[in-house]
Parts: C-alpha cells; sequence; structure tokens
C-alpha cells in the first residue's frame, strides 16, 4: 500500500542538538540515533515525513528540549 | 569621490588590454619580481573602472566561479546579494584556513590592488556601502595590506581591514560573518545564509579574494577576454599552491583544465617518483598516480576544492600522512555539533589503530558515512572526503596494513607539512 | 460568602499546589539530568513536567482567587502580584506574591518557547529554583497555625526532602555532550 509524502522535511540544527534523544523515542520511524546519541534522519539531511508520520513529527518537534529538530518545507532549506 | 578622470589620463587612452595567454592575476610579479604599490598596479592596470551594477550582467556572463573551494558561480551569488532589500556588505576573504594553501597570501603580497579593486567594485555593483577583507591575525600579510589601502584615496566604498583568528574553520563563510558579528569565529547554522542575512542582519556577499582580484579584470577586459581561456564551464585562471614532492613549490597561477602532468611540471616536476598527489588541500582528495596525470584541474571534472595540488613521495605511506591530516582536522572542529566532535576524534583513533596494523577499517567505513553531512558546516565532510579518498587511492596499501602489515613507509617524511592546531587556541 | 468555606478552600489548594509545583520541580531536575528507564523514557519525563507544571498553576489560580474572594483577611487582587502591600501577613504573603510573578513569567515564555529567545527563557526558567522555596516559605509563614499540625509538617519535609534529593541526583550526573562543549572539544 503507496504511503503518500507530505511536503515537509525533518532538519536537525547540528549546534543546537545535544543528543538528548527525545526525536528517536517518539518519532523511531524516521530518527535513529548513531552511537554518540546524536539523531540521524531516515532520507538524509532533507528526508521528506510521510503523510501519516506529520503529527508525530510535529510532537517530536515540540519534545526537543534544545528546539534542535524542525519540520520545513524544501523551499525554505538553504 | 569617484576616481573617475575628467580628461583621459596623460599615459594612455584606453587601459592596456591584457595577453590571453600567461598570467593575469600575477602578471605584474612575474614580470617585474616586486610586488606591485598603486602606481605600478595602475600603470599595468588601469585605474579603478567607473561601472556600477551593470558588472553584475558582465560577470554573469564571463562566468566567473569563486575561487574559495565552492567553484559557485559569482555572477549568481552577486545578484542574490544585490537582490537584498538592505545595504549589503561586501566581505573580501583572504584568511586563508587551510594551511597547505598559500595562494591568497601571494596574491595579496604581490597584487594587492587588483583584490581591493574588485572589493570596491563588488561594493558599487551589490550595492554596499563596507567592505571588509579579513586576513589572519599576526600576519606580517596584514601590515603590507594596510599600506596598500593607506594609498588609496577616492574609492567609493572604502576597504577596512580586520583581522581573524588562525583557525582552519575561522574562514568559512559563516564563521567570518559570525566572527564579524560577535567576535566569535565559529560557523553558525544555515539557514539563512549569509546572502540573506550576513553582517550585522545584511546581506552579506563574501568572496576569496582571488574571485575579487578577477572581477577586478572583468570589470576592465570584459567577458570575453576573461573566457579566452580556462575551460568553457569553468573559464580564466587558477591559483594553485603547488607543494610536496615537487622540485619548486610555489603558488603558480594557471588556466582552469590544465592537466595534473602540466601543473606539476610548472612546479618544476616531481623531485622523486611520487604515488599520489593530493588536490584541494586538507579538506581535499587523493588521487593515485601516474593514473591522475591527465586529470585535468576543473571543478566539474575534479573534485578540485581550493586550488593546491600536493605530490606525496611513493616511499611515504599515505595512511600515515593521511592519519596525520585528519588528527589537525580533528582538532580544529569548532566542538559545536555532535557527529564532528565525537566522529572526527573517533575516526582518527580508527585511522591509528589502522596505520599501526589494526583491524579497525570496518569500523572505520562505517563511522565515515555516519559523519559525513551531519555538521552544521562543511568541515567534517572535507575530512571524510580525505579519508574516503585515502582507502580508494591507497587501497593495497590499506589493504595490508588491515591485515596487520603496515608498510615501511610510516615513518617516512611525507613532505607535507601539517601543524599542530588545535586544543587550547581560541575563536576569538 | 461563607467564609470558613473560602478560607479552607484557599489553605487546601495552596498545600496542593505546593505538593504540584514540588512533583514539577522534580520531574524538571530529572528532565535536566536526561533520567530515563525502560518505564520512564525521556518523553515522558518532559511530558509530566509540563502538565503538571499546568495543572499546578490552575491550583494556585484557585488558591490565589478564594483568598481575595474571603473577606476574612482583607487580601486584594493586586496582593497577589505586588508583594508586601497587604494587610494580612504582608511579608509572607508577599513572598507568594512574589512567586506567582515568577511562575507566570516561567509559563509564558515556556508556552511560547519556540518564539522566545532561547536564552531568556532560560533565565526565565532557572528563577524556578527561587520561586520553589519561595512557595515553601509562604506557606509556613502565612499559615503557622496550619504548620502546628503534624501532617501539615511532614507534608511539608516530604516536598522539601524530595526537591533534595533530585537535586542530589542531579549534581552527580554527566553527559560526554555537556562535558565535550565545556571544555572546546571532547579530550581525545
Amino acid at each position: 500500500m503507496a504511503v503518500t509524502d507530505s511536503d515537509q522535511v525533518l532538519r536537525v540544527n547540528p549546534i543546537a542538538c545535544h543528543a538528548h534523544g527525545l526525536c528517536a523515542e517518539l518519532l523511531p520511524e524516521l530518527v535513529d540515533l548513531d552511537e554518540w546519541g546524536y539523531p540521524v534522519l531516515a532520507g538524509g539531511v532533507r528526508g521528506t515525513v510521510p503523510a501519516p508520520l506529520v503529527p508525530q513529527a510535529k510532537a517530536a518537534v515540540a519534545a526537543c528540549p534544545t528546539l534542535a529538530l524542525r519540520l520545513t518545507y524544501p523551499g525554505r532549506v538553504s | 569621490m569617484l576616481n573617475r578622470p575628467a580628461q583621459p589620463s596623460p599615459a594612455w587612452t584606453s587601459p592596456p588590454l591584457a595577453p590571453t595567454t600567461g598570467p593575469r592575476l600575477l602578471a605584474g610579479w612575474v614580470e617585474t619580481a616586486r610586488p606591485a604599490d598603486l602606481a605600478a598596479h595602475i600603470a599595468r592596470y588601469g585605474p579603478l573602472p567607473a561601472v556600477g551594477p551593470e558588472l553584475i550582467a558582465t560577470v554573469h556572463a564571463a562566468g566567473l566561479r569563486g575561487r574559495g573551494g565552492a567553484w559557485f558561480p559569482t555572477g549568481t551569488k552577486l545578484t542574490a546579494v544585490a537582490a537584498g532589500r538592505r545595504r549589503a556588505v561586501v566581505v573580501g576573504n583572504g584568511a586563508e584556513g587551510e594551511p597547505a594553501s598559500h595562494k591568497d597570501h601571494a596574491l595579496l603580497t604581490v597584487a594587492p590592488h587588483l583584490v581591493l579593486d574588485g572589493m570596491v567594485l563588488a561594493a558599487t555593483a551589490v550595492g554596499a556601502d563596507e567592505a571588509i577583507l579579513c586576513v589572519h591575525r599576526g600576519d606580517p600579510l596584514a601590515v603590507t595590506v594596510r599600506a596598500a589601502i593607506g594609498q588609496r584615496a577616492g574609492d567609493p566604498v572604502p576597504v577596512r581591514l580586520v583581522e581573524t583568528p588562525v583557525r582552519f574553520v575561522a574562514s568559512e563563510e559563516s564563521a567570518l560573518v559570525n566572527f564579524l558579528n560577535t567576535g566569535e569565529a565559529r560557523p553558525t547554522d544555515r539557514p539563512p545564509r549569509a546572502y540573506e542575512r550576513g553582517v550585522r542582519g545584511r546581506p552579506t556577499l563574501v568572496d576569496n579574494v582571488e574571485t575579487l582580484a578577477n572581477v577586478a579584470l572583468i570589470a576592465r577586459y570584459g567577458a570575453d577576454w576573461f573566457r579566452a581561456t580556462g575551460t568553457p564551464d569553468a573559464p580564466g585562471t587558477m591559483l594553485v599552491t603547488v607543494g610536496g614532492a615537487v622540485v619548486r613549490p610555489g603558488v603558480r597561477e594557471m588556466p582552469l583544465g590544465t592537466t595534473v602532468a602540466t601543473a606539476l611540471g610548472v612546479g618544476g616536476g616531481l623531485a622523486e617518483p611520487a604515488g599520489a598527489v593530493l588536490v584541494g588541500g586538507f579538506g581535499g582528495t587523493w588521487l593515485p598516480l601516474p593514473a591522475a596525470n591527465d586529470a585535468r584541474l576543473a571543478p566539474g571534472e575534479l573534485p578540485l576544492g581550493v586550488g593546491i595540488l600536493l605530490a606525496l613521495p611513493a616511499r611515504a605511506c599515505g595512511l600515515a600522512t593521511t592519519t596525520r591530516i585528519m588528527r589537525y582536522l580533528a582538532g580544529e572542529s569548532a566542538m559545536q555539533c555532535g557527529p564532528c566532535m565525537f566522529g572526527l576524534a573517533a575516526i582518527v583513533g580508527d585511522l591509528e589503530a589502522l596505520t599501526m596494523g589494526g583491524p579497525t577499517l570496518d569500523r572505520l567505513r562505517h563511522r565515515l558515512g555516519m559523519v559525513n553531512g551531519r555538521g552544521a558546516c562543511a568541515h567534517p565532510n572535507g575530512a571524510v572526503r580525505l579519508a574516503a579518498s585515502a582507502l580508494t587511492a591507497f587501497a593495497d596499501d590499506v589493504a595490508a596494513h588491515a591485515a596487520g602489515r603496515p608498510c615501511a613507509g610510516v615513518g617516512v617524511e611525507s613532505g607535507i607539512r601539517v601543524p599542530a592546531g588545535g586544543m587550547g587556541l581560541g575563536w576569538r | 460568602m461563607n467564609q470558613p468555606i473560602m478560607w479552607y478552600a484557599s489553605r487546601a489548594t495552596g498545600l496542593i499546589a505546593l505538593v504540584l509545583f514540588t512533583v514539577a520541580v522534580v520531574f524538571g531536575v530529572l528532565e535536566n539530568g536526561r533520567f530515563t528507564s525502560t518505564r520512564w523514557p525521556r518523553f515522558v519525563v518532559a511530558a509530566v513536567h509540563r502538565n503538571v507544571s499546568l495543572l499546578a498553576v490552575a491550583f494556585l489560580a484557585v488558591h490565589i482567587g478564594t483568598s481575595i474572594i474571603d473577606p476574612f483577611a482583607g487580601i486584594g487582587w493586586l496582593d497577589a502580584i505586588i508583594p508586601f502591600g497587604s494587610i494580612y501577613h504582608p511579608f509572607w504573603l508577599g513572598l507568594g506574591a512574589v512567586a506567582t510573578d515568577l511562575t507566570v513569567a516561567i509559563m509564558v515564555t515556556s508556552l511560547m518557547r519556540p518564539r522566545v529567545n532561547a536564552r531568556l527563557w532560560r533565565a526565565v526558567h532557572w528563577t524556578s529554583y527561587a520561586c520553589w522555596p519561595l512557595a515553601v516559605i509562604h506557606g509556613i509563614g502565612t499559615g503557622p497555625a496550619d504548620f502546628q499540625l503534624g501532617w501539615v509538617m511532614v507534608l511539608n519535609g516530604a516536598c522539601v526532602l524530595a526537591v533534595i534529593v533530585a537535586l542530589g541526583w542531579r549534581v552527580g550526573v554527566t553527559h560526554p555532550d555537556t562535558e565535550a562543549r565545556a571544555a572546546g572539544g571532547p579530550q581525545c
């Protein structure tokens, strides 16, 4: 069954990220942690979020203690 | 007060046309072996041309690409900065953070007025009211550049000199802007890019000094002249620091598209048999010799980076040399992003073990993939590029090391000088 | 107005608010110290901290409201936010007003978090370490009679102990990321 992609992508601000790891807890489908505890986003640095996961992605963005995770549109990402 | 004579200067009626072959930026140096003061500069190239925003179209047509390592089309960057709503700022990047590169230093020493002309021209083209030239703190170059600035009068936008900390990433675009804004020369996360919001929130043009010097020539001689040498995709000449195991190391000017073999020949040829050549400096790419001899130095055809060509003696160990460079790069991390701070250190550990004959190759490969692209700036990417290219270029040697048989070249002096760098140095 | 009910409601909601704020502080400390276990993942600790804080503010609002409505002590609306002007225990009540002001600042900056400057949010949030002790002292000072009751003393003691234990745990916690950034990089 095909899953439609939303237009939005997840982005990490690597300087703000302090490896708290809440994003990986709330969005394990798209976020993995490397051996040092920092998030690796599925689909690389500009991974698109499938439409059904957008609410979870928003929860992960809100949960980040340092606001390092962002849900944004690809056009806005330089 | 504009530098625009009411009558044509008595010495000539139009600026002398620079030859389409031969050196362009280093023409004065090659001919006279002396740095050009303002009088010599004007005698050779003519006074500052009176051009404004129309220069941007000329630079576009000329196909000039940035010589700071990214080879980004300069016309596009100028257009983006000029399109900003607020008054722009021009930053000339002469803070050559790459230890293996000496081209910016050489250019600023022998032809500072070409760079300064370029900065002023870029400023009037994009509507900037501020032009800042950055060089390393404590470098004697600052004295000569300050003197050159002092010789000038009547620039529509006066250039001021700022001295930056001597760190590898301090000359990165966002780090320079951050230094000018906050006094801390560490990269920042993007967006926004400098051309959108840079120095004091204004659209900022950050260009390498060699790029700006080329702008100064394009303003005088036009796009067609500029395209008379180089390649169609990357026209013009480039300054290359040729070093390592060559007879006459130094900074040379050559057309883009020159082959590696020709470039090494310009440096006097190899001093001894060489196994590989490092293109682009410490964050660059190893290419095995003699296979790379016919490779052309052009951004589309090679991972060119900054104009640097270092020959590694065949009797030295490429893996050991890479490990030494990686140790320096890890120490020069701005320590802001987890994958860079921890990843590079771990990669260095794996490389050290591998160099001594340990079985860390698989974990090293995995970590290279894990670290690439996950920092705020491109510093970890360059380090990964260097290490990954070493694993390819020195594949046979790497296999031997991984099997517990390190080569005899580990202790041999590579001729590539790697500074200590790193811990303890500041960012301010 | 039925005097005793308002009065009792004020005292009761005050105590409940104190317990809730204590839980909020403890969970905030746990979150900051990156506490995690199989039954308490990070996002749960964070959610409890946030939700209990909001519940505590709700009880604080009732506590303040009933104190003002009740005519016995003559506490006015302004006394809730401007300290040391009340007729009733001006100093001890005033501490409560200060704590309320800080609580409002913390709550507002946190609810508007993405739009608030990061350093400002952090600075305001740190005042919670002043805010909570003020609430405890306010409670003891404004209710000297209540404090004679054994269970009230035990409740206050338990709250103070909980925060001290949490802080004691927190001080002993380190994380490689924090250490690396403080040292300017991992010591490799």
